[in-house]
């Protein structure tokens, strides 16, 4: 028997940060939930000590950039799924903003199939709302919808549907598949050569700004679309306290809008584009202190229904230039559920509970793909779940990280909490922090050849 | 002074400093041999990213005069496009034995990176980078207000060229205007931070569209009103270019047109009658004659556009001594004995 198909028993641990208690993975399912030192170690089983430690859902990632096809330079597909188990997700959203563009069935299956390879984490690709982001004429949506890669999610993300005809075809026509528009919303001609937030530090130091009110007039005009033709909106990486205003009243009104927070978000301000280091300059762009709290409070209260870290990875050489020529863009994946740790749980302001809803449970229901992943950790589901040592504190090094990029924000930060195993249907893929190759082999840090 | 690259990193004291050297330098300037010996055996680049003969002339004339190596790199048509990138250029810069770099860059924190990213030993003195800052510029417009406004009621002053007008003073007291588009000048930021740092007042004076939104935590007076503004009775009225392709911007432009920009921001015949007898007129060069500025108000006795040039120089040699010459910021200032 080997570490990829034998029984695993979890010894004493918190679900969902509750009372202690032995589970039992095996065929890929909760087997088995009991209270903690109750269950006998069956034959040949891994036992894993959790003790302290917190069970979850497996992640869930609504916004990931695998960057495969086209910029394997950045990340491929193995690279990026095997930090997002790492970081102990067990689902990513592939964005479609690839060279080619995923804008065909062709290409979202070559990623699905690449991801199924790669077995580190369950790829659901994105399709491209229009026809090579241009933003001109609807992608195949449809086709993507039934090909073998099962779409549901659409976003030209990197680019905002600004044509307010084409979003609203986009809207109305995912309804016939129960699909939903993921909008990066940006009005591309207030941010016209945009660097960063538009405000006091902008104007002080000099670099182009990216004002708030591009991205709220985008939201508040998509949640009137929205609601007009009766489809779900998904607003990705919501960044100032204005577009949470505007969230907040749509679901007021009971509109299918959901809307997520990148970790950046949810912790770092325009301040660190001070020193003029492009590892600070991503998009949406970073924003105030005020921004900052609101996103927090909208995320505690409900507004925004999830995080998601819209992990972009970037070679070396285009972060280590002039602010301008930078390319926008952190990645994330292996920081994301710290940064929650940090800024919501031990504020206060989340449960274990609530992170489970939030990384999980949520992006899996508007991804569409909660038959599978973001479901209760009961006896009966699949065995997708992350176990989290809250009390490790540890420094991030991006060399050590398994993506392959370096464009960590929180590099040489102290963030809370490890990930101490992951499970893909009751198959260790991270196993005492340590990515374990599909294979059983531990897999080497770093670059994968 | 390691590097010199953000007009707010200078304190009073080192802003006087670098005034009271640029005097010492002036004082040698009106020699007949001009050359000092002081930076003998270094070696200044000016790496312009940007057209800027002015600037390269004022600090290649500057280094040469301090008898520097002075190579000219011009590399215009940006790292990105060249294909070489800004750290590629900085490690050819270091590898060649820079000990001083003079930069001019289209990107805003350039000089910054060129500073701190560990590429180069060399002294980084900011030459203008993108909407940011070109500190020498406000310390050559500090240097020309002081040398005419800061010994104002003393006998005698106002008359002839002496150098050391004005030495050990700053500002305080003195009301600056500068008039024009602060949105994309670098010369603005630099003059509020480091006018205001030697003690004048400053108002900025400019249609709503050409002030950056965040003005609002500067340390000075916005105004929307040239007419109360000259009411006010400043000392020195500094007029900023404004750029033709101004015009051609998305939305149709920061402004209608020129003539309503002449008719409400231009320092005209009309507006040149009103201000204080002692108010000298100021701008960085080069001048939109009929744009911002009249002929009239150019070629008045009180505009002092031709002196700031040469004052440029005398400031820059301050600037690359400082830097250069020395070990850090504990240079004493040459008297002009030393220097010869």
């Amino acid at each position: 028997m080997t570490a990829q198909n034998r029984p695993v028993l979890l010894t004493a641990a918190r679900i969902l940060g509750g009372e202690p208690q032995d589970v039992l993975l095996a065929d890929g399912v909760i087997a088995k939930v009991a209270p903690a030192g109750s269950l006998e170690v069956p034959e040949g089983a891994l036992v894993i000590d959790a003790t302290d430690k917190v069970l979850l859902p497996g992640l869930v990632d609504l916004h990931t950039h695998l960057r495969e096809p086209g910029r394997e330079d950045a990340e491929t597909v193995l690279t990026g799924t095997r930090a997002a188990a790492l970081g102990g997700f067990t689902a990513v959203h592939a964005m479609a903003n690839t060279t080619p563009v995923a804008d065909t069935a062709g290409v979202v299956e070559q990623v699905w199939r690449l991801g199924n390879d790669a077995g580190w984490v369950d790829v659901f690709p994105v399709g491209a709302v229009s026809v090579g982001l241009a933003g001109e004429q609807l992608a195949e949506l449809g086709a993507m919808a039934s090909s073998a890669a099962r779409v549901r999610v659409f976003s030209d993300d990197g680019k905002c549907v600004h044509d307010p005809v084409l979003m609203r075809r986009a809207l109305e026509y995912v309804k016939a598949f129960d699909g939903v528009i993921a909008q990066h919303s940006q009005e591309p001609r207030l941010t016209d050569g945009s660097q960063m937030h538009e405000g006091v530090v902008s104007a002080e130091i000099g670099l182009r700004g990216w004002p708030a009110v591009a991205e709220e007039a985008i939201i508040a005009r998509d949640v009137l679309l929205a609601e007009h033709v009766g489809s779900r909106l998904h607003v990705c990486h919501l960044s100032t306290a204005g577009s949470v205003e505007i969230v907040r009243w749509a679901k007021s009104r009971g509109l299918p809008v959901t809307a997520e927070v990148t970790p950046h978000h949810l912790v770092l301000t325009d301040e660190l584009a001070r020193g003029y280091d492009p590892v600070f300059k991503v998009n949406p762009p970073l924003r105030t202190a005020e921004d900052v709290e609101a996103v927090r409070a909208g995320l505690a209260d409900g507004t925004i229904d999830i995080v998601a870290t819209d992990h972009a990875p970037h070679p070396v050489e285009d972060k280590d230039c002039e602010w301008d020529a930078a390319a926008f863009g952190m990645t994330g994946l292996e920081t994301a559920l710290a940064v929650v740790q940090e800024t919501m749980v031990e504020t206060g302001r989340l449960t274990w509970e609530d992170v489970a809803r939030v990384l999980s449970t949520n992006p899996a229901r508007i991804g569409r793909v909660d038959d599978r992943h973001g479901r209760p950790v009961a006896e009966g589901e699949p065995a997708n779940l992350t176990l989290v040592d809250p009390t490790v504190r540890r420094t991030v090094d991006p060399a050590l990280q398994g993506t392959m990029s370096r464009n960590s924000p929180f590099a040489g930060r102290e963030l809370p909490g490890q990930v101490v195993a992951t499970f893909l249907r009751g198959r260790p893929t991270v196993l005492d922090g340590e990515a374990l190759a599909p294979a059983g082999e531990p897999a080497p840090q770093g670059t994968i050849a | 002074m390691r590097h010199l690259l953000d007009a707010r990193d200078l304190t009073r004291a080192d802003a006087v400093q670098v005034l009271d050297t640029a005097a010492e330098m002036a004082a040698t300037q009106s020699r007949e041999i001009k050359k000092l010996p002081t930076l003998r055996g270094r070696t200044v680049v000016n790496l312009f990213f940007e057209d800027s003969t002015r600037t390269r002339i004022s600090f290649e004339t500057a280094a040469k005069r301090l008898s520097a190596d002075v190579i000219n790199f011009s590399a215009k048509g940006s790292s990105v496009s060249k294909g070489e990138s800004l750290k590629d250029t900085a490690l050819t810069l270091q590898a060649m034995g820079a000990d001083g770099i003079v930069i001019r860059h289209h990107a805003s924190g350039a000089p910054h990176l060129l500073a701190h990213a560990g590429w180069v030993d060399a002294a980084v003195v900011n030459a203008g980078d993108g909407t940011h800052q070109h500190p020498t510029q406000a310390l050559l417009d500090a240097f020309t207000i002081r040398r005419h406004l800061a010994d104002r009621g003393v006998a005698g002053s106002g008359e002839g060229f002496d150098a050391r007008r004005g030495v050990g003073k700053d500002l305080a007291g003195l009301k600056v205007a500068i008039v024009g588009d602060v949105l994309h000048s670098r010369v603005a930021r630099s003059n509020v931070q480091l006018l205001t740092t030697l003690g004048a007042e400053v108002t900025l004076v400019a249609p709503p569209t050409l002030v950056p939104v965040g003005v609002g935590t500067w340390p000075c007076t916005v105004s929307y009103d040239l007419d109360a503004t000259l009411a006010e009775r400043p000392d020195a009225v500094m007029m900023l270019r404004v750029q033709r392709e101004r015009m051609s911007a998305a939305g149709g432009g920061y402004f209608p047109s020129p003539l309503e920009y002449s008719r409400l921001y231009g320092l005209d015949q009309r507006r040149l009658a009103t201000l204080a007898e002692h108010a000298v007129i100021m701008h960085p060069g080069p001048m939109n004659r009929g744009l911002e500025i009249s002929a009239q108000a150019a070629d008045a006795a009180r505009s002092v556009v031709v002196e700031q040039v040469s004052n440029g120089v005398a400031v820059r040699m301050a600037v690359l001594y400082l830097t250069l010459a020395g070990s850090g910021t504990a240079a004493p200032v040459p008297t002009s004995k030393e220097l010869a």
